[in-house]
């Protein structure tokens, strides 16, 4: 089943007093059900704090953000889970060492009290492109691709609707990379999946993403479609100089 | 033909307690140019670096030649070493933070590395050092020069750390992975201001980097190394003419701005990519 996602001034503030920085003033951008939805910027531009929003890891915002019309807020944490999963950058740091896939992969099964759990884990790990032998490894015994499988096979096993991916290949190779990003496009086609992405790579966003939001200093400046790339058909000076140096660097003229 | 700043002939390089070499059997020859050296993480283009420098303490290096200069890299004591590295051959790294002193002011660590190599009074040393922030393209030169380390953007710190770096007037510079962890924008400003230095002064150039655009645009030359070997050389602006099938494959796995949907293609990894010769 695929989600929209609504977000309407979403604001939020690190901080009290005169040390309170406003990371985020007003964001507001909304998703169509099914959509892979990019979120480009500098970094520290608050990229990573609107998916932290989204998926209520940080609950000190102001503002709206609904998913198929239901606000995130208002969602007991079961239901959440099921709904809406996050895949970091870091594959290193985003399993826990002494922890092998199944385990990683049962316990979210066990909070959630879900039955067949052997063939759920199964299913997920088969779907994530590894086999079923990798149930009993642990994550030292893996690559660093095959961590970023573990982490996106996790985020499956709830079987939610909207996937929130944070510079999900950042760390990756680009020969790795090309594996996740293949995986990824076959999920959606298969599953309905709604995307939010988060890279600074616009070669991604043109590989992967429908629409994208340019971030600067908090603020979204422009939401373009894919296509607005490769001519750079950005009107915000800030979103065209960010397209002008990647088709520069890419040297696409 | 000039006479090359450095020339490495088969070098192998094993890492104290590690069952096989992280390095082995590079060659090239380098002269007043560009040179890139890429491949994925773990194929020994660090290594190669560092070597170059001497900076790896409980390894072992062999090679039949490995010559900079005049000198033989292979010989020199480690007090010679001093006298080359940092002043005739230098590095930039990806993160300044780990090369610069936190508690100490920008400028002073870039006056100090001028005292270093150069006998002047503090007065100069510092006149020095803030030419130099301008050459870098630092706006306010006298405002940085006085900021510490932490109060400085990752851009502004890499432009600091060239500056320091070409103060000595080295002949080469082993660039490593310099600009990676800096956004698009800041990232082709600082390559650019790397780039001017480096060619204005006709200093070698190590490009260490595992993006395959950079080397194309900011290289003339290019090895692509698999597995601690050079598999493939190629000139930058012949890159997509490769023709090893890693470089190939490497080449293909990139996204594209403009580039179709298609999935992208994947390594398909061959076992004789570790052993035929280059
Ligand atoms: N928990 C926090 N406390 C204080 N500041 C924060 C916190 N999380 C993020 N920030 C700040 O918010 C800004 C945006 O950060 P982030 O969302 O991580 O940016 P991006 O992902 O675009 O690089 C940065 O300036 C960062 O320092
Ligand atoms: N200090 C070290 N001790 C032992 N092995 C190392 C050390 N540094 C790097 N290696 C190994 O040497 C190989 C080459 O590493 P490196 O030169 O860092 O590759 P690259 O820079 O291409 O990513 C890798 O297999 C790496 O694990
Ligand atoms: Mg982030
Ligand atoms: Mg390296």
């Amino acid at each position: 089943m695929s989600v929209s996602v609504e977000t309407r001034d979403v604001s939020i503030t690190f901080g009290t007093g005169p040390a309170a920085v406003r990371v985020l003033p007003s964001v507001g951008f909304s998703v169509s059900p099914g959509e892979c939805f990019g979120l480009v910027g500098e970094s520290g531009s608050g990229k990573s704090t609107v998916l932290r929003c989204i998926s209520m890891l940080t609950d000190i915002w102001t503002g709206d953000i609904l998913i198929d019309g239901k606000s995130v807020r208002e969602m007991p944490l079961i239901e959440r889970c099921r709904t809406l999963q996050m895949v970091f950058q870091d594959p290193y740091g985003s399993l826990h060492p002494r922890q092998s896939v199944r385990t990683v992969l049962s316990e979210p099964l066990v909070i959630h009290k879900l039955g067949d759990r052997e063939e759920r884990m199964r299913k997920a790990i088969t779907d994530v492109g590894l086999p079923v032998s990798f149930l009993d490894r642990f994550p030292h015994q893996l690559s660093g691709g095959q961590r970023q499988r573990v982490a996106i096979a996790r985020a499956l096993i709830l079987e939610p609707s909207l996937l929130l991916l944070d510079e999900p290949t950042s760390a990756l190779d680009v020969s790795v990379q090309a594996e996740i990003l293949n995986l990824l496009q076959r999920l959606r086609e298969e599953r309905g999946f709604t995307y939010i992405m988060v890279t600074h790579d616009l070669a991604v966003v043109d590989h992967m993403c429908d629409r994208f939001a340019v971030m600067l200093h908090g603020e979204i400046t422009e939401v373009l479609p894919r296509d607005a790339i490769p001519a750079n058909g950005a009107t915000h000076p800030y979103a065209r100089e960010l397209i002008g140096a990647s088709l520069e660097y890419e040297n696409a003229h | 033909m000039e006479k090359p700043i450095l020339e490495l002939e088969n070098l192998r390089i094993r890492y104290g307690g590690a069952s096989s070499e992280a390095v082995r059997g590079v060659s090239f020859t380098l002269g007043r140019e560009r040179l890139g050296i890429v491949g994925e993480s773990g194929s020994g283009k660090s290594t190669v670096g560092r070597a170059l420098l001497r900076l790896l303490p409980g390894a072992t290096i062999t090679a039949d030649t490995l010559r900079f200069g005049e000198q033989d890299l292979l010989t020199l004591s480690e007090k010679e070493m001093l006298k080359v590295r940092g002043r005739r051959m230098s590095m930039i790294l990806q993160d300044p933070k780990f090369s610069l002193n936190p508690i100490r002011r920008v400028g002073d660590q870039v006056a100090e590395t001028y005292l270093r190599h150069f006998k002047c009074s503090k007065a100069e040393s510092r006149d020095k050092a803030l030419i130099m922030l301008e050459a870098v393209k630092i706006r306010d030169p006298k405002r940085v020069y006085d900021q510490y380390p932490h109060e400085i953007s990752g851009g502004m710190g890499q432009r600091v750390m060239i500056a320091m770096m070409l103060l000595a007037d080295p002949d080469l510079v082993i660039a490593d992975e310099p600009t990676s962890a800096l956004d698009v924008t800041v990232r082709l400003q600082v390559l650019n201001i790397l780039d001017g230095l480096v060619r204005d002064r006709g200093i070698g150039l190590i490009m260490i980097s595992h993006d395959l655009n950079l080397v194309r645009n900011f290289c003339d030359r290019v090895l692509i190394m698999y597995a601690g070997r050079v598999v493939e050389t190629l000139a930058a602006r012949d890159l997509d003419k490769a023709e090893h099938p890693y470089t190939r494959g490497l080449l293909a796995a990139q996204p594209r701005i403009g580039g179709g949907r298609a999935p992208l293609a994947v390594l398909d990894r061959q076992p004789e990519w570790l052993e035929e010769k280059a």
